[in-house]
């Protein structure tokens, strides 16, 4: 039987929401957030999930194994504003098992 | 002052089959775009990947959608009023809307569609003290002349294709040209990289990486910067003009203020009949309207436009019965003078 995995998301405003992601729906954390409506439509994914903005950038706050970073979030990071060493985006992590307990802060808006 | 039947704010795809499906009805369209070209984030975010949901196409890449779109709606002769940014609207006393862009332009319809996707694509600013105050004091982030820059020192920031394709051309022109930008890698077409590294051998161009631009110095105007590698201390770069160039990002903008009603930064429509605004005459189509069940997707916007159509059809000619044609049978007449028909059945006797 498929499983969710729970996962701490602070959202934009300093709240923390504790939410049940699916693990079967080839979601990645964006979508996600998107899901549970924790960012206003048109702040997050607007590139759509291509690491083609930064709408979805996060700071990783637990040390989960997470999805290798490739260059295209690379080079986006290293344009986008606000980044610190944990930066991410969350388009490009796909949800799995292995982030039970994941906690994670999503990134001012620019 | 552009006159025409349907204004549609937004080149997108969902503008651009508007143009299609009005013609066919013997309507005709303007465009506006804050874009300097058509196709809305088709060809400014990801003309080279390929969407796999246009219906008939397994696959088509963004910017050959924009391309076939253009060739479709072509004989219906749009106009095109591109990087210019629609900015206020005004209902005139009979009944049509004037919309003036931000640089002046006025265009004039009996109705307006709205297919402005998340919004027009403004440059994304570096968050950065004091920045607003040197705008047209010494910080751009487009560059509209280049002549601005001659024989004057300039820094530039970022690293995707623009920066790099920037200070190649500013090279030459300016006295001294800066590029600042926050890795060693830059994220642009491979002779452009080739073409900086051989400049900057040369001593065309001062690289800084990696490093950020971290204040703005100057009483009245741009003066100086100051650059920061990491772990490092500021350095101060004498400069007459400062251009960050991070991209574009869609902003809803001054639409917002049209009286629209607004919901999750998108403009709400009935869905139950012809994706109208809370303003008659006014709809939204595409990416910018939401209504329950939304989904943002090209090939809802060509269905939304569709439908749009035949409300505006009501409105510009007010009380007249229209039937549907189907093009396959009645052809299409181009507002330029062509047909197109389907080839007539030969009828031949076999003896």
């Amino acid at each position: 039987m498929d499983q969710d995995v729970q996962i701490k998301i602070t959202d934009r405003d300093g709240k923390l929401h504790e939410i049940a992601a699916p693990v079967d729906m080839a979601l990645n954390l964006m979508e996600v957030v998107r899901l549970y409506e924790l960012a206003p439509e048109g702040t997050i994914g607007i590139c759509g999930g291509m690491a083609m903005c930064a709408s979805c950038q996060c700071y990783v706050l637990t040390e989960h194994p997470l999805r290798e970073m490739q260059d295209d979030e690379e080079a986006m990071l290293s344009e986008a504003f606000n980044v610190k060493p944990n930066s991410r985006l969350g388009c490009q992590i796909q949800i799995t098992p292995e982030m039970e307990g994941l906690e994670i802060e999503l990134a001012p808006e620019d | 002052m552009i006159e025409t039947d349907i204004l549609i704010i937004g080149a997108g795809p969902t503008g651009l089959f508007t143009v299609f499906e009005a013609g066919l009805l013997k309507m005709k369209c303007h465009l506006i775009d804050a874009l300097p070209q058509a196709g809305g984030q088709c060809s400014e975010i990801y003309p080279k990947k390929p969407i796999y949901d246009i219906p008939a196409y397994p696959e088509i890449l963004a910017g050959d959608l924009t391309e076939k779109l253009l060739e479709q709606c072509k004989q219906f002769e749009p106009g095109f009023t591109l990087g210019e940014r629609a900015e206020t609207i005004d209902k005139q006393t009979d009944g049509s809307f004037v919309v003036t862009t931000n640089k002046g332009t006025q265009h004039k319809a009996p109705v307006v569609a709205i297919a402005g996707g998340l919004g027009s694509f403004e440059p994304r600013k570096p968050q950065l003290d004091n920045i607003e105050f040197y705008e047209d004091k010494g910080v751009a982030y487009i560059i509209k002349d280049p002549e601005v820059y001659r024989h004057k020192k300039v820094v530039i920031s970022g690293g995707g294709d623009s920066a790099l394709d920037w200070s190649i051309f500013l090279s030459k022109v300016a006295s001294e040209v800066t590029l600042i930008h926050r890795r060693n890698e830059f994220r642009g077409a491979l002779d452009s990289v080739d073409k900086v590294q051989e400049l900057k051998n040369t001593g065309k161009i001062n690289m800084i990486t990696p490093a950020e631009v971290t204040a703005l110095i100057g009483e009245h105007q741009l003066e100086a910067i100051e650059a920061t590698k990491s772990g490092e201390s500021p350095v101060r770069i004498e400069t007459d003009h400062f251009i960050p160039l991070f991209g574009l990002s869609p902003k809803l903008g001054p639409i917002a203020d049209w009286g629209l009603e607004i919901e999750k930064n998108a403009i709400k429509v009935n869905n139950a009949l012809d994706y109208q605004t809370n303003i008659p005459g006014i709809f939204a189509i595409g990416d910018v309207n939401t209504y329950p069940g939304k989904l943002k997707l090209i090939l809802c916007g060509f269905h939304e436009a569709t439908l749009m159509c035949q409300a505006a059809y009501q409105i510009i000619n007010p009380g007249k019965r229209y039937v549907l044609k189907y093009t396959t049978v009645s052809g299409i007449d181009g507002f330029d003078g062509t047909r197109k028909e389907a080839p007539k059945a030969v009828v031949k006797s076999i003896n």
